[in-house]
């Protein structure tokens, strides 16, 4: 694409923006009838969610093909730079929310709950008997004898040093290995590429199954739940989010890796490979603010 | 489809200005203008639909007691009226212009994500149908206010899952549409049209897209954690599970602050276009008005916690966050004091979108110092959750930023159709709009100062007269935004013939094509130079 001339490519009218639209609509009123108790809303929820599958397919398959078209030059490329680095920066901003809660909950909330600062009264008055701790495993409703929680009390916290630092690893290889595919594909090296690539895609899953284990055990075995107070209410979101975007960008990888087989990419024309590069960096260094401060510290 | 999609690049000369027909144009639209059009209709739509929920507000609040509606509708108009005024009405018309005009004053052949532009706007329909639909749900629409405060928004039954999925739907749209706006003029600016010498609209809009995204995703998480701690179990602002109800407010307030300058600095934008071409000089001090403009967006996320001065916090917080939003009105003065240098020994002539122009200048100042008033945390104790706040934001908002807007259309709707509008009526409207607006929004400072509370259907007798003069004003401010469509209709079915460059006074890109331009403009992108540049 980079060596293809003429004007900005602009493309033909598609009807992939209003699929997307309809199939998310249907998502969300799937969702909204589900969360209102309705089962039918699950079918709903199921049938939208299809929908938006269907048109990242479609959407991207014609993509892949002006691609392969030679009709993106390098202005175009260039755009498509622009707009992953910033939809990337966009999630950072998602997950800054989720690490904000946790730590107004570790350096406000709970402290205050226990009456530290200006706050001795709303300790005082509210949960006298309550202890400020983080891990927080006991809620402050839980401190006020006679009265029956919201919550569940937390058994343990998984600790840092087991599964946590091991998918710290593996994640820190995936970043280096998929840094090998790309050096690989900047030599033309399409063996290469593919294996590092496959290489990739492996650890992430391997990432997902282990983070999948670790919530079996919290939920069977430590009683760490969402529903555990705010302990478990930032864990479970900070990580089950990081979760699902390392699902999206193993999937993406999985898509690139195909690609890559098919031999869609050239030494110097790979947008696409290193734009998924870039999500799966991202992933990897939110993954290193989770594992400091949810495990670790 | 795909197959055109290959070939259009080959033969793009060949039908350079052949147009989609039908409903396919416009549902799978790849054009800026369309889109641009799209979505200023879109929000003339919902500016009546909100529009219409004030006058329910205005007519309950004629008299004390209560009249035509129970309190739990009247809080939803008030919550609804917000919600779809700044995610229907203000965001979306903010965005056409900037669909319509930044592609042909950058001399760029159209947005750099045609495609994911269309979804942007087709997203917003969608997602005013949830959020609408709620009205007819067990539990009716929202009523715990568009801030949507836990605990009580978590009392909302039905239609709550409806609300949240409505506000991440249309944070898709806005995150789409500033991710498209920051590549288009990062990528697409045509040769020689460096970065001082955009309009400044284009710069505005920049800094608003920035902004867009940084805020829109914490907005996102924070309703995300309302969802979840409405349905399942967590304690995120549940004091008995360690969590607080307050942090919800500083997770939002950190999206709400840098969403009041995503709404105002296209109007920003607009005036500092108009002010120049009917001041007939260049706009005073660009690159202050650059600076200025982009200070303001970086202060404004170190700013959010004056919204919740009395929600009790430390001492700390309540001065840092009292002098911070006091700087904001160093680069604000900025700007005014520029806007009236440029008008300064101009040869001024008064065409409505002037007026309208001249009129945020006066009017968001009102706004402004009102604001000035209430960034001082000990005051501000007397003036919090009173009709003085409702008074200070709707001086912003509609003199503010809605003036800016309609001046912008009544400025480019020659270029948009190929008419001149009807002058008189545009005058018309100017004139009715401020009046009106004046007696609808003046005297809330008083009633608000004299303590009367916002968001409640019933008020103190003593209340009563200033209150009857604030709706016979907002009736009438209502009414004469029917004149803008007349203006509006009237303008597109004919007119005198507008000429390409419009104004005497115009300078820049946009003028240098017809009036209307063709459906592809620059194709082959204009050499800039200081000369041809905006400013």
């Amino acid at each position: 694409m980079s060596d293809s001339h003429g004007a900005y490519f602009i493309p033909e009218p598609s009807r992939w923006p209003i699929v997307g639209s309809v199939a998310l609509f249907i998502s969300f009123i799937g969702g909204g009838i589900m969360l209102n108790g309705s089962g039918f809303g699950t079918f709903i929820l199921g049938l939208g969610i299809g929908a938006v599958i269907y048109m990242f397919c479609g959407w991207f398959s014609d993509v892949i093909r002006e691609s392969r078209g030679g009709n993106y030059n390098k202005q175009v490329d260039i755009s498509f730079r622009w707009g992953m680095s910033w939809f990337i920066f966009s999630e950072v901003m998602f997950f800054a929310a989720f690490f904000g809660a946790l730590f107004y909950a570790r350096v406000f909330s709970v402290p205050w709950l226990g009456g530290e600062g200006a706050k001795l009264a709303t300790h005082m008055f509210l949960w006298p008997d309550f202890e400020s701790v983080w891990p927080l495993l006991t809620t402050p409703d839980m401190s006020m004898e006679g009265i029956e929680s919201k919550f569940t009390a937390i058994k343990e916290i998984i600790p840092a040093w087991g599964i946590p630092a091991l998918n710290t690893a593996i994640l820190l290889t995936s970043g280096a290995t998929v840094t090998f595919a790309h050096w690989a594909l900047k030599k033309n090296n399409r063996a290469g590429l593919c294996w590092w690539l496959a290489a990739t895609v492996a650890l992430g899953l391997i990432f997902v199954v282990f983070q999948a284990y670790e919530y079996v055990h919290a939920y069977k075995d430590l009683d760490l739940t969402l529903n555990s107070g705010i302990y478990g209410s930032t864990f479970f979101m900070l990580t089950g989010f990081h979760g699902f975007h390392v699902t999206m960008g193993a999937t993406m990888l999985l898509v690139i890796l195909g690609r890559s087989m098919a031999g869609h990419f050239s030494a110097n024309d790979h947008f696409a490979f290193e734009g998924v590069a870039w999500y799966w960096h991202f992933v990897d260094v939110v993954w290193l603010g989770l594992f400091v401060f949810v495990y670790w510290i | 489809m795909s197959e055109a999609v290959i070939h259009d690049h080959d033969s793009h000369d060949d039908h350079h200005d052949h147009k989609p027909t039908g409903i396919g144009r416009w549902l799978f639209s790849t054009n800026h203008k369309d889109i641009g059009t799209m979505y200023l209709v879109f929000a003339l739509i919902m500016f009546f639909i909100g529009g219409a929920m004030a006058m329910v507000i205005r007519l309950e609040l004629f008299q004390p007691g209560m009249q035509y509606v129970d309190p739990q509708f009247f809080n939803s108009m008030t919550t609804v009226h917000a919600l779809v005024m700044i995610f229907g009405a203000l965001m979306p018309a903010g965005v056409g212009l900037a669909n319509w005009m930044i592609p042909i004053m950058i001399g760029a052949p159209d947005m750099a994500m045609p495609r994911m532009n269309n979804m942007s706007f087709w997203i917003l329909p969608f997602a005013f149908t949830l959020l609408l639909s709620t009205f007819f749900m067990a539990g009716g629409a929202p009523a715990g206010g568009w801030t949507m405060y836990p605990p009580l928004v978590l009392q909302l039954d039905h239609g709550f899952p409806f609300l949240i999925f409505a506000v991440h739907f249309l944070g898709i749209s806005s995150i789409m549409g500033a991710i498209n706006i920051i590549a288009t003029v990062f990528n697409m600016r045509a040769p020689g049209m460096t970065f001082m010498r955009l309009p400044l609209f284009v710069w505005t809009w920049i800094i608003t897209a920035f902004l867009l995204i940084a805020s829109m995703p914490v907005l996102a998480g924070a309703v995300t954690m309302l969802l979840t701690d409405k349905y399942f179990g967590t304690a995120f602002f549940n004091a008995a599970g360690g969590g607080d109800p307050v942090m919800f407010q500083h997770v939002f307030w950190f999206f709400g602050h840098p969403e009041v300058y995503i709404l105002v600095l296209p109007s920003f934008g607009v005036i500092s276009q108009i002010i120049p071409t009917f001041s007939r000089k260049p706009l005073f001090g660009y690159a202050s008005m650059v600076y200025a403009t982009a200070s303001i967006a970086f202060l404004s996320f170190f700013v959010w916690a004056h919204h919740m001065f009395t929600v009790g916090m430390p001492l700390t917080g309540e001065l840092f966050f009292m002098y911070a939003t006091m700087s904001i009105a160093v680069p604000t003065g900025v700007k005014i004091f520029n806007w009236m240098a440029t008008m300064w020994k101009g040869a001024m002539t008064f065409e409505t979108p002037m007026l309208f122009a001249i009129g945020v200048l006066f009017m968001f100042s009102i706004g402004g110092f009102s604001g000035l008033m209430m960034g001082i945390t000990p005051v501000d104790f007397q003036y919090h959750d009173t009709y003085f706040i409702v008074a200070h934001f709707h001086y912003v908002i509609v003199p503010g930023i809605i003036f800016g807007i309609i001046g912008g259309v009544y400025f480019w709707l020659p270029k948009w159709t190929g008419h001149m509008y009807d002058e008189t009526l545009g005058k018309w409207h100017f004139w009715l709009s401020t009046i009106s607006v004046n007696i609808l929004f003046f005297p809330m400072h008083f009633v608000g100062l004299a303590g009367m509370p916002r968001r409640i259907p019933d008020y103190n007798v003593q209340f009563t007269d200033w209150n009857q003069i604030i709706s016979l004003g907002g009736f009438a401010f209502g009414l004469s935004q029917l004149i803008f469509v007349w203006v509006i209709i009237k303008c597109v079915r004919g007119g005198e013939k507008a000429t390409d460059q419009v104004w005497e006074g115009a300078h820049g890109l946009e003028w240098t094509l017809p009036s209307p331009p063709p459906f592809h403009s620059f194709t082959t992108p204009p050499q800039v130079t200081d000369a041809t540049a905006h400013s």
